[in-house]
């Protein structure tokens, strides 16, 4: 019997990963491919969403002959992908409209301003679970028609498609121009701004009130579903699941029980705890999204905290400031010395995500004196991530009324050693990473898997969760809540920045 | 020996463009070293970008023009950071660790013994302790092993020093630990079996780099009963997940022949 394989796509904000597992969960091959990060303006982001879909058709295919595997052995596909960021483009021509707008852009927070300042903005929360905030794609959507000459017309007429990263790949996939799908799953939309949270459909109130014409949008389908066979790249692979990565590696952590949490450390990172098949409100700061919904099964939601800037502080580091070559080297360096020196750095390079969502805070370093050399900046860029990840369990803690006993991690960060005994030490709980670093990959595997039958049972999948390092808190208690003041009045230091225009 | 071969013409090349750009004060651009050396352009490209591929080069974004890369500068220590090796290895890490049902462990050179610079629990979900920075004896593990086979210099450091003794079964002859280094770089493996702890096993395997080059060792520990089979040798299976391991791991350093 020739062996099956599932194969997953990681469509991330720095690359794109293309993996296969085999029926316990292992990984077989693996292909990555970087795409180009655009700054054009302070507080914009973009990506080519051209480029992203070409490296797909590279290296979907590399990742068989890795493992010297035919299109008919894989079982099927799922897909996973940096959330909220939107891509429109020309359902003729296949041609996206200008470069696609990534979840980190800022371009938007004039018009969020003006948004939130509506009397009916108050309904928005409650309808579809979020703040009004420049990470979330509507805006995005609006921003782009209302200033692209014509765009709106064309929207309107369904000539242009919006679409988050994987209804763009499955799209293109399908046939694109040629019958390509237009879809996407409920994770997906529920980060747009413009879903009920409830009953996970495009709402007219919120369409209206944010003046996107539904013409142009997916068709919101659950996460695990056989939606087609690919036409291309793959021909014949069932495509059977999409999720947005963090909820995929919720999935992939196998946190299929309410109560469950797991956080990913990679550009940004994101804690995601399971509340079960009610949506539950956040009182402290977090989203209330889906987590996944199997087939027509309940969907099952989540609570979130999101952090916009970890491994993006690190990036910025090697590439902005060119102090290491590569981001492990972040380690290195940061060993170079005892301790941060005095300095923190508050990377609100996008604003402040959760729990504070200030859109017009900007990035600081503060505690600067002649003493701090590099290597002490290299401790402070770690340590924003753990005191972050600090901040986000607070309000899980709060909004739960559970204290966290443990944290799940995953994600390109956990390689640092430095950096999890650092988040273990500022949360004082246990930091357990599994036996799959790459638990985006796996979740959306995963849930393809179990689409078509290859895994029978979520039981089944649980079983292949391994424990595959742990650290411990060693930190003093007294240092903790010292170091945690010190971050705190940093923290304050970046709010105001941006004042709004023409004051 | 077959035969001498002559002088390489490419390396002459290569080394007469770093020649080049060492004497230089700013940076050049291809056209400019081709004609400087009298190379068709495409040939210097080529050689050019190998040199870049090594980190012997390095080009600005903007302007396209060579310079001396950083690489040059620290020939003589690890070419290759040691929290960079754990994030390029995790994954196949992870897999071996799942496939062999064993701990996963990552070794680097470190004043003649081996740093543990990754470690992957077995996956039972008992209790065990992160080892990572952990310092093993070279001729007593397999991941030193594999290191010391791959590299005679090291190799030569250790035998001047001595062979201190863990167990009966450590190698502490200088001429069986020499005989035990060409084997394992004929099969491309070692074995560790109660030469450091009584009841456990190992096996390991070279990680290369670019031009195969070794860069570390990775390999999987536990009870001998488990890695062993009755005649008290590495069960061949085993072996096999971890050559994998480490050559899909060198594959994506770069080493392209392993
Ligand atoms: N050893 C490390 N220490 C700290 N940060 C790291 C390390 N390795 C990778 N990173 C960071 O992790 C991020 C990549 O992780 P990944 O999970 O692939 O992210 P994403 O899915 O968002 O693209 C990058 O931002 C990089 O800077
Ligand atoms: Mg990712």
């Amino acid at each position: 019997m020739v062996e099956r394989y599932v194969m997953s796509v990681d469509q991330g904000t720095t690359s794109t990963r293309c993996m296969l597992f085999d029926h316990g969960g292992r990984l077989v091959s693996v292909t990555q491919r970087e795409h180009k990060q655009h700054f054009p303006r302070p507080g914009w982001v973009e990506h080519d969403a051209m480029e992203i879909w070409k490296n797909l058709e590279r290296i979907a295919p590399e990742a068989l002959a890795q493992a010297g595997v035919v299109p008919e052995q894989v079982a099927a596909l799922g897909i996973a992908n940096q959330r909220e960021t939107s891509v429109l483009w020309d359902r003729h021509t296949g041609r996206p409209v200008g470069r696609a707008v990534v979840w980190q852009d800022t371009r938007t927070d004039a018009l969020v301003g003006e948004l939130s300042a509506r009397p009916d903005a108050d309904m928005i929360r409650e309808r579809c679970g979020l703040p009004i905030a420049t990470y979330f794609s509507a805006p995005r959507v609006r921003w782009l028609l209302d200033n692209t000459p014509g765009l709106r017309e064309r929207a309107e007429r369904g000539d242009v498609l919006f679409g988050t990263i994987e209804s763009w790949l499955i799209w293109n996939l399908t046939g694109g121009p040629k019958g390509g799908l237009h879809i996407t799953d409920v994770t997906n939309a529920s980060r747009t701004l413009l879903m009920n949270i409830t009953t996970l459909a495009w709402d007219d109130d919120l369409l209206a009130f944010f003046d996107v014409p539904r013409a142009m949008l997916p068709e919101i389908r659950p996460s695990t579903e056989t939606y087609a066979r690919a036409s291309r790249v793959l021909p014949g692979v069932r495509i059977a699941a999409a999720l947005g990565d963090q909820q995929a590696a919720l999935f992939g952590q196998t946190c299929f029980a309410p109560g469950e949490a797991k956080c990913t450390y990679g550009t940004g990172s994101f804690l995601l705890l399971n509340t079960g098949t009610e949506p539950v409100p956040s009182t402290h700061g977090l989203l209330t999204t889906v987590g996944y919904q199997i087939a027509d099964e309940p969907a099952v939601y989540a609570l979130e905290g999101s952090i916009a800037i970890t491994g993006a502080l690190v990036q910025w580091f090697r590439d902005g400031l060119g102090l290491i070559a590569s981001a492990p080297e972040i380690e290195t360096l940061a060993r170079s010395v005892e301790d941060n020196g005095g300095c923190y750095i508050v990377p609100a390079f996008s604003g402040l995500f959760a729990p504070y969502w200030r859109s017009e805070a900007r990035g600081i370093i503060v505690g600067l004196t002649s003493y701090i050399t590099k290597g002490h900046l290299a401790r402070a860029v770690l340590e924003a991530t753990g005191w972050q990840t600090r901040e986000v369990v607070d309000a899980m803690n709060a909004d739960s009324g559970l204290a966290l006993k443990a944290l799940k991690v995953d994600g390109g960060m956990t390689a640092d050693n430095l950096l999890m005994q650092f988040i273990s030490d500022v949360l004082d709980v246990p930091v357990i990473r599994p036996m799959a670093a790459e638990t985006v990959s796996l979740g959306a595997a995963y849930a393809a898997g179990l689409a078509v039958g290859y895994w029978a049972d979520l039981e089944g999948l649980r079983r292949n969760w391994h424990r595959a390092a742990q650290w411990l808190p060693s930190m003093d208690p007294g240092r903790r809540e010292t170091e945690y003041d010190n971050w705190r009045r940093a923290v304050e230091r970046t709010f105001d920045w941006i004042k709004p225009a023409g004051k | 020996m077959a035969c001498v071969p002559g002088p390489v013409q490419s390396i002459e090349r290569a080394a007469a463009i770093l020649r080049l750009l060492a004497r230089g004060s700013g940076r050049l651009g291809v056209s400019e070293i081709a004609a400087s050396l009298g190379l068709a352009r495409a040939t210097a490209h080529g050689i050019l970008r190998t040199l870049q591929g090594v980190g012997f080069v390095e080009q600005d974004e903007e302007s396209g023009k060579y310079q001396l890369g950083a690489a040059l500068l620290h020939l003589g220590t690890s070419y290759l950071d040691v929290n960079e090796l754990r994030s390029r290895a995790i994954n196949w890490a992870d897999a071996l660790a799942a496939r062999s049902g064993e701990a996963v462990r990552i070794g680097t050179p470190l004043d003649g013994r081996v740093l543990v610079v990754h470690h992957v629990f077995r996956p039972d979900d008992t209790l065990q302790a992160l080892e990572v920075g952990a310092l093993l004896p070279a001729h007593a593990t397999a991941l030193g092993k594999v290191l010391l086979a791959f590299d005679a210099g090291a190799a030569a450091a250790l035998l001047e020093t001595g062979l201190e003794s863990f167990s009966r079964r450590t190698i502490t002859h200088p001429r069986e630990l020499s005989r035990a280094l060409v084997e394992i770089r004929e099969m491309g493996w070692a074995s560790e079996v109660e030469e450091f702890t009584v009841g456990e096993a190992a096996v390991a395997a070279p990680i290369r780099g670019q031009g195969g080059l070794v860069v570390g060792a990775m390999g999987i520990s536990g009870a001998v009963e488990r890695l062993c089979d009755p005649r008290g040798r590495p069960k061949p299976t085993l072996v096999t997940y971890v050559r994998d391991a480490a050559r899909a791991v060198s594959r994506d350093l770069g080493a392209s022949r392993w």
